[in-house]
């Protein structure tokens, strides 16, 4: 399964660093949010894959059954996924203000107006 | 004397002050600290004089074993005395000279900054306190140089004696470092007593180097000399204070500080000498060729540093005591010159030997002070120069070795100098005045008793050496040898060879005197090279390239292009990542737990198909509908592996995400294919190659130790100490909480940025 998922992860990567690389701004804003999943999904392969159960503690007891998944990376994806989330939504409306007041979606014609 | 090092910065910072309040009588109030000072110090020269050191020690940064350390002995005293006598008479005359400057308080700041610097310098024990005071100086200089900073010829000469000097200075620090580090100590008076350890360390060539590169640059020494008769476009008095009383010297008392600690050994006579020589000869010969008064001395100047510092490189007892009567009389002739000539300027409004002459009549004190100046150059009469020559010849023609190269050095040095003493004693002054010079009158007396006590000083010196010159000779020689001999200093030796030698070069130098517009003449035509391949040009080729180097890495590297600095980042990203992957890691045996089963293989290619299809798609809604597609890939794999909340968070993102574009995008352009072939198969390989990487940097993490006891620990205290049963919400809320708020402010940032972006219109009537 690692293999599988490497592969995956790789894809991923690759994909959303060739839309970041175009010179078409609204493609580097599907990249982004590419890249923000395909991170994500690193960091959760690298903590460990097991299929066994998530991490909640059944009733009655005080700890979950081992083995159980790890819960920091957990916590820390979620986190992540929201606050790609939130740059997401301001580079979006970001691009939508650039290109309105610019007139160009092209970012090397951007280079030229900051002059 | 800490209290008197520092004196002279504090009264700079009140300077502006003082000169409002006193006017026109700012210059003399001014000179009240120098000459407390010279009183101060001339107050120690009975126990200095007797052999002892005086030694003050605060603690500045003890962590790092740094101490604000001074020490005095007859070599710093010699310098104080000389930074603070004639100090007193620059701060007079600076009055006069600048009367109605409205910068005036500005410039005795800086002269007042300078002397406080100065005197650290010479009297700094810890070598680190002994380089900020000399970085110090050089900042000083270079405000003092470009003080009229209007001209673009003074921002110039500033900058130049600021980069040559300040290079210099970046070599004094290594080697200061260095010696530190081989000396086992930063304090002067510890590592005066380690000169032999230190010679015989192999570092010992490095360390003499770098120091005698710092004292070079300062000192004026080919082939750096042409930063000095270049600083000539400071005011006069600065010219007669640093560029020639002090700040230049501090290469010659740096080089006598060292030579008992560096020198002696084969490479510092040989290096020391020659260049010493050399730049004697070079400075004496350039003076032939200039008209301007000030230009003249300034070469002449770097003649007389010249001499200087062949003495210190010679080494001997005599040479010590040379050197020492020689850098006090040159202090007092040199000073009168130069004050004279700003005198002349004053009077006369002009410096140009060419433009003055029959001068006496009108301007009397002036002409006596120059010309007794002027005779003190050339190194003749009942003058302290006098006897500071004949020790110079006396100390050359006693060393055998040497004597058959340096002899004749230091006749034709000695008889351009008296040639350059001819030119400006009595040009300007003999003959007949010229019809221009009619309405010349004498200078005020703040002008004129500067350059009369000085010429005044070296005859008084000259004639009763034992009083004052003898003593502090005497100290400061025995600084440089590190042991005390009484300098017997006399006018009248009575016949010997060096008497002989002063006659020859007196001969010369008058024959030089009488053919010297022949000389100008022919010179003219010969040193055009001097201009084309001199030190002067190495320095502005190196300028220029140095700039041209700044700017063609800024454009190479700093493109503009997003694209170009993403690819350059990745491009060491990934070179980094590849070196560490291949060169450093051993791998281990890759897990391939869990196996995969078929629905994981249904899920991998979903996603993989869904991130090719946003990458080519040429709809916008295609695009965003095959990141919806990969999103909810991902959170099945969420699922599947034991994560339920993650599955459902970015279930719930992924649908907020396909919305929003889909809302937003039917604002955005199309998609528009931009690049050609050849940038999009580039941006192929490049992401190809990183996804690569990427995929090998997973499997190498899966490799890695796996016993996560953080993980344990919120297992074990998450229902016994949050109450709470879903693990990953324990940590977001409570164990982690503040990353959690932090969280949320980032979330609030970003929702006040859209909203405020929404809102704010460029131009009334732009649809949102």
């Amino acid at each position: 399964m690692p293999l599988l998922l490497a592969v995956v992860i790789g894809g991923l990567y690759a994909t959303a660093l060739y839309l970041i690389l175009r010179r078409s701004i609204v493609k580097l804003l599907i990249g982004l949010a590419l890249l923000t999943n395909a991170a994500n999904l690193l960091i959760f392969t690298s903590a460990g894959l097991t299929r066994a159960t998530a991490p909640i503690v059944p009733l009655g007891s005080d700890r979950p059954p081992a083995p159980f998944a790890d819960p920091l990376a957990q916590a820390m994806i979620l986190t992540a996924i929201v606050i790609g989330f939130g740059v997401l939504a301001f580079m979006v409306v970001l691009v939508h203000r650039a290109v309105q007041a610019v007139g160009t979606d092209d970012l090397d014609d951007l280079k030229a107006t900051d002059t | 004397m800490t209290v008197a090092v520092l004196s002279g910065f504090v009264l700079a910072l009140a300077a502006p002050w003082l000169v409002r309040a006193t006017g026109r009588a700012a210059g003399w109030v001014t000179a009240l600290l120098p000459l407390a000072l010279t009183v101060y110090f001339g107050s120690l020269l009975g126990q200095i004089g007797a052999g002892d050191a005086l030694n003050v020690t605060h603690s500045w940064i003890p962590a790092l074993g740094m101490q604000f350390s001074l020490y005095l002995d007859g070599l710093g005293l010699l310098f104080a005395l000389l930074i603070c006598g004639i100090g007193t008479l620059i701060f007079i005359y600076s009055g006069g000279y600048l009367p109605n400057d409205p910068h005036l308080g500005r410039f005795l700041s800086m002269l007042l900054l300078f002397m406080g610097a100065m005197l650290g310098l010479v009297l700094a024990d810890n070598v680190i306190v002994l380089f900020v005071f000399w970085e110090l100086t050089s900042i000083s200089s270079y405000f003092l140089i470009g003080f009229q900073h209007s001209r673009p010829e003074a921002r110039a000469a500033a900058l130049q004696a600021l980069l040559v000097t300040g290079v210099g200075g970046v070599a004094l620090l290594l080697g200061v470092l260095l010696l530190g580090q081989v000396g086992g100590s930063l304090e002067l008076s510890t590592l005066l007593g380690r000169g032999n350890e230190i010679r015989a360390h192999p570092l010992y060539l490095p360390i003499l180097v770098l120091v005698l590169l710092g004292a070079f640059t300062k000192s004026a020494q080919v082939p750096f000399h042409f930063w000095l008769p270049a600083a000539m476009e400071a005011p006069t008095p600065v010219s007669a204070y640093l560029h020639s009383a002090t700040m230049v010297k501090a290469g010659v008392y740096l080089l006598a500080r060292m030579s008992p600690i560096l020198g002696g050994t084969d490479p510092w006579v040989a290096l020391v000498t020659t260049v010493g020589a050399v730049t004697m000869l070079a400075g004496g010969t350039l003076a032939l060729l200039r008209t301007d008064l000030k230009q003249i001395l300034a070469y002449t100047t770097v003649a007389a540093l010249g001499t200087l510092t062949m003495l210190l490189g010679m080494g001997t007892a005599d040479a010590a005591r040379a050197c020492m009567t020689f850098l006090l009389a040159h202090a007092f002739y040199k000073g009168a010159l130069f004050l004279g000539a700003g005198s002349l300027e004053h009077g006369a409004g002009s410096r140009d030997v060419d433009h003055l002459g029959g001068l006496w009549r009108t301007m009397p004190l002036t002409t006596a002070a120059a010309g007794l100046a002027a005779l003190a150059l050339a190194g003749f009469g009942p003058v302290l120069s006098f006897i500071g020559k004949e020790l110079l010849l006396e100390a050359v023609l006693a060393q055998s070795p040497t004597r058959a190269l340096l002899a004749p050095a230091v006749l034709a040095g000695s008889a351009l100098s008296v040639a350059a003493a001819a030119i400006v004693g009595l040009r300007p002054f003999a003959g007949t005045r010229p019809d221009e010079l009619s309405d010349a009158q004498e200078a005020p007396a703040s002008l004129w008793l500067g350059p009369v006590v000085l010429a005044a000083g070296g005859v008084v010196l000259g004639l009763r050496p034992e009083i004052l010159a003898e003593p502090i000779v005497t100290a400061s020689a025995a600084s440089v040898l590190t042991r005390r001999e009484v300098a017997d200093l006399a006018l009248w030796h009575g016949p010997n060879p060096a008497l002989a030698f002063s006659g020859a070069s007196l001969v010369l130098g008058l024959l030089v005197y009488r053919a010297w517009p022949t000389i100008r003449r022919s010179a003219a035509a010969r040193t055009w090279w001097l201009s084309w391949g001199g030190p002067s040009r190495w320095y502005e080729l190196g300028l220029q390239a140095l700039s041209w180097l700044a700017e063609s890495q800024t454009r190479l590297l700093q493109s503009g292009y997003l694209r170009l600095y993403l690819i350059m980042i990745l491009i060491t990203a990934n070179g980094l990542a590849a070196y560490a992957l291949l060169a450093r890691v051993r791998w281990q045996p890759i897990v391939l737990q869990p196996a995969v089963q078929l629905h994981d293989a249904f899920i991998g290619a979903l996603i993989l198909l869904g991130a090719l299809a946003a990458a080519g798609s040429a709809s916008r809604l295609g695009a965003v509908a095959a990141l919806g597609v990969v999103g909810a890939g991902i959170s099945l794999v969420y699922i599947s592996f034991g994560a339920p909340d993650l599955a459902m968070t970015q279930f719930l993102v992924e649908a907020f995400t396909v919305i929003l574009l889909v809302l937003a995008f039917y604002h955005l352009p199309r998609f528009a294919r931009l690049s050609g072939r050849t940038a999009r198969l580039r941006d192929v390989v490049i992401a190809g190659v990183s996804g690569t990487l990427v995929a090998a940097l997973v499997l190498l993490t899966t490799t890695a130790r796996r016993d996560s006891r953080i993980a344990e620990y919120f297992a074990e205290h998450s229902v016994a100490a949050a109450h709470g049963r879903n693990i990953v919400n324990v940590i977001l809320v409570d164990f982690r909480s503040l990353d959690t708020l932090g969280e949320i402010t980032v979330l609030a940032t970003a929702a006040i940025g859209v909203y405020v972006l929404l809102r704010l219109r460029p131009e009334k009537g732009s649809t949102p």
